[in-house]
């Protein structure tokens, strides 16, 4: 079978593993013309589920509960467990207990233990809390490294101008994100930053609750943080703004003073593709199948949409409509 | 009912849109609270022209009255370029005023408020400001041309409650025939209530319900707390005694001790 992934972001190199590796012939064609600078290019990497419950529902964490075995199954090396911590300052000690309540997979931690954890912040914050299930990878690395093992796998890959005309292909999977042609889609404008200092260094993602100016930092190689991000009923993929960009540093200063010494390295906005409800699907339609709507959740919830399309792929009725599961569920909700 | 710039509104309650765990969730909320007016804020939405269409027309699809706001405006010329722009995105010329005055307590700066409520309302805006509980000030926007106030009871998002009854009391009593909507620092459906039972003609609150672990069912509360506090006004309220009064009568009751 030849199958044709349009969109080489997390979601369109992630369906041409699931289809390559159970034997499909693969194109990944993308209209950019390299694999930066989609969405998935400004994530955060982290393979949070258990976290991302406290705004997100249900489906995404048990969409997402798999995902860094997958990662880690497929890109060995890249994935590192060291789970996530969340902390608030004293003040706000109140959000920490809302976390709680909208969460589980965590534990406790009092400062002894944040000293140990993260050395760092020792004797910043009394409180946290560790979620030692999640994990977290570098987006890029890991988008070009599947990039690189797709080839090796025989995918082919067309970029910018070679990516169209297109055709002689059985089924074709969507993975444009915004730029799919779905009325109900709409972009939520996320706002980063990447920062660099010796001054400080950190094992594993940490959250710094705040009611108005949350905040997560992401250690990266070379003593690179990325930090994010907003949240932005705006499809406009202008520059960060001033008042963005205060506010993340605002808030990367109260986590701890040194990243005021720290250079920004990068400022980056993606465009995250969301569904009124802010899940994901999988449908397909005659002979094509569209991933999309992974909103903020693009590596915790592409292996698990990937595997569906692939699936759909493989057992498609061409004449059927079908929908992804979670619409039924939300149905029946 | 009430009666808003001429438009009458079923529900006395006005919900915000922001920070809901989805724009589904905010609709079934608005469902479920039986609210007629939501407020939408366009500041932070703006870049780039309309870059926030597909958010707005998923507001506007709610099927309630839209009341823009200028949230995060933090100067006079601010909040009127963004009610203007409110006014051409939703078509109409309802606003909620907000012209903040400190970053870190959100309060009202009054003296910008009075300033662009007079700008907007001389431009044929139907102005609803956010102001404290301040009766000069109220008197002010009331000379600017508003025929609604909206009095904060705590900081936005504060969930605190009426922290000042003594004040929202005051204010019930000194413009009794204006309408008074409490806007801001609510936190629970018993502080609504609260507060209509003051005798406010309506409640907007966004926070408490949008950041509740259940919305849809925070809303509903709301909903009931407000109809709640709006009747036990109308229909009069016992005041405090200082001795039981048994409700049944003892007269005439054997005596067994």
């Amino acid at each position: 079978m030849r199958v044709l992934v349009k969109g080489a972001g997390v979601a369109g190199l992630t369906a041409a593993f699931e289809l390559a590796a159970r034997g499909a012939v693969t194109t990944v064609a993308e209209t950019r013309p390299a694999i930066e600078g989609n969405a998935s290019w400004f994530a955060g990497g982290m393979l949070a589920p258990w976290c991302e419950r406290e705004s997100a529902e249900q489906p995404v964490l048990d969409l997402g509960r798999d995902a860094a075995d997958w990662w880690d199954a497929v890109l060995p090396g890249q994935v590192i467990r060291a789970g996530t911590l969340v902390v608030a300052a004293l003040r706000d000690t109140g959000e920490l207990d809302r976390f709680a309540s909208r969460t589980s997979g965590y534990r406790r931690v009092a400062e002894d233990e944040i000293s140990l954890l993260e050395p760092d912040l020792a004797g910043r914050f009394w409180r946290g809390l560790l979620f030692p299930d999640e994990a977290h990878l570098d987006p890029r690395q890991a988008m070009v490294a599947l990039h690189d093992k797709l080839a090796a796998m025989g995918v082919e890959f067309r970029f910018g101008a070679d990516a169209q005309p297109v055709s002689d292909f059985d089924r074709q999977i969507d993975c444009t994100g915004i730029a799919a042609a779905d009325d109900r889609l709409r972009g939520v404008r996320g706002e980063m930053l990447i920062l660099r200092t010796r001054d400080i260094s950190l094992s594993r993602p940490v959250r710094l609750l705040h009611p108005r100016f949350p905040l997560y930092a992401v250690p990266r190689a070379d003593t690179q943080f990325m930090i994010g991000a907003t949240m932005v009923e705006s499809q406009s993929a202008g520059p960060v703004t001033a008042r963005s960009m205060m506010e993340l540093l605002g808030a990367a200063y109260a986590l701890h003073p040194a990243f005021g010494e720290a250079g920004i390295v990068e400022t980056g906005v993606g465009i995250r593709p969301a569904f009124p409800d802010n899940l994901p699907r999988v449908e397909a339609l005659g002979t094509a199948v569209a991933i999309n709507g992974l909103y903020r959740h693009g590596f915790v919830l592409a292996p698990a949409m990937a595997r569906q399309a692939a699936d759909l792929v493989f057992n498609q009725d061409a004449t059927k409509e079908l929908a992804h599961e979670t619409d039924g569920q939300r149905r029946s909700a | 009912m009430l009666e808003l710039y001429g438009t009458e509104l079923p529900s006395r309650l006005l919900l915000g849109t922001a920070q809901y765990p989805s724009p589904a969730i905010l609709a079934e909320a608005v469902k479920a609270s039986g609210t007629s007016v939501v407020t939408v804020s366009l500041r932070r939405e703006m870049a780039g022209g309309r870059a926030g269409e597909k958010f707005w027309s998923l507001i506007r699809s709610l099927g309630v009255r839209i009341l823009p706001n200028t949230a995060g405006c933090h100067s006079v010329k601010e909040a009127v370029t963004t009610a203007k722009m409110a006014r051409e995105v939703f078509g109409t010329s309802w606003i909620k005023l907000e012209v903040i005055g400190n970053h870190d307590t959100l309060q009202p700066d009054v003296f910008g408020l009075v300033k662009a409520a007079r700008i907007l309302c001389e431009d044929g805006f139907d102005v609803f400001p956010y102001t404290t509980d301040d009766l000069v000030v109220a008197e002010r926007l009331l000379e600017a041309g508003c025929k609604v106030l909206m009095p904060w009871c705590a900081p936005i998002g504060s969930a605190l409650g009426p922290v000042n009854i003594t004040a929202l009391r005051s204010m019930r009593g000194h413009f009794p025939g204006v309408l008074l909507i409490v806007d801001a620092g609510l936190g629970r459906p018993s502080h609504a209530a609260t507060v209509m039972e003051l005798g406010f003609d309506a409640v907007l609150l966004n926070t408490a319900v949008a950041r509740a672990a259940d919305p849809v069912g925070m809303a509903r509360a709301f909903g009931k707390a407000v109809d709640a506090g709006r009747e036990a006004f109308s229909s009069g309220m016992l005041e405090p005694r200082d001795v039981a009064v048994p409700s049944t009568p003892t007269i005439g009751r054997a005596v067994f001790s």
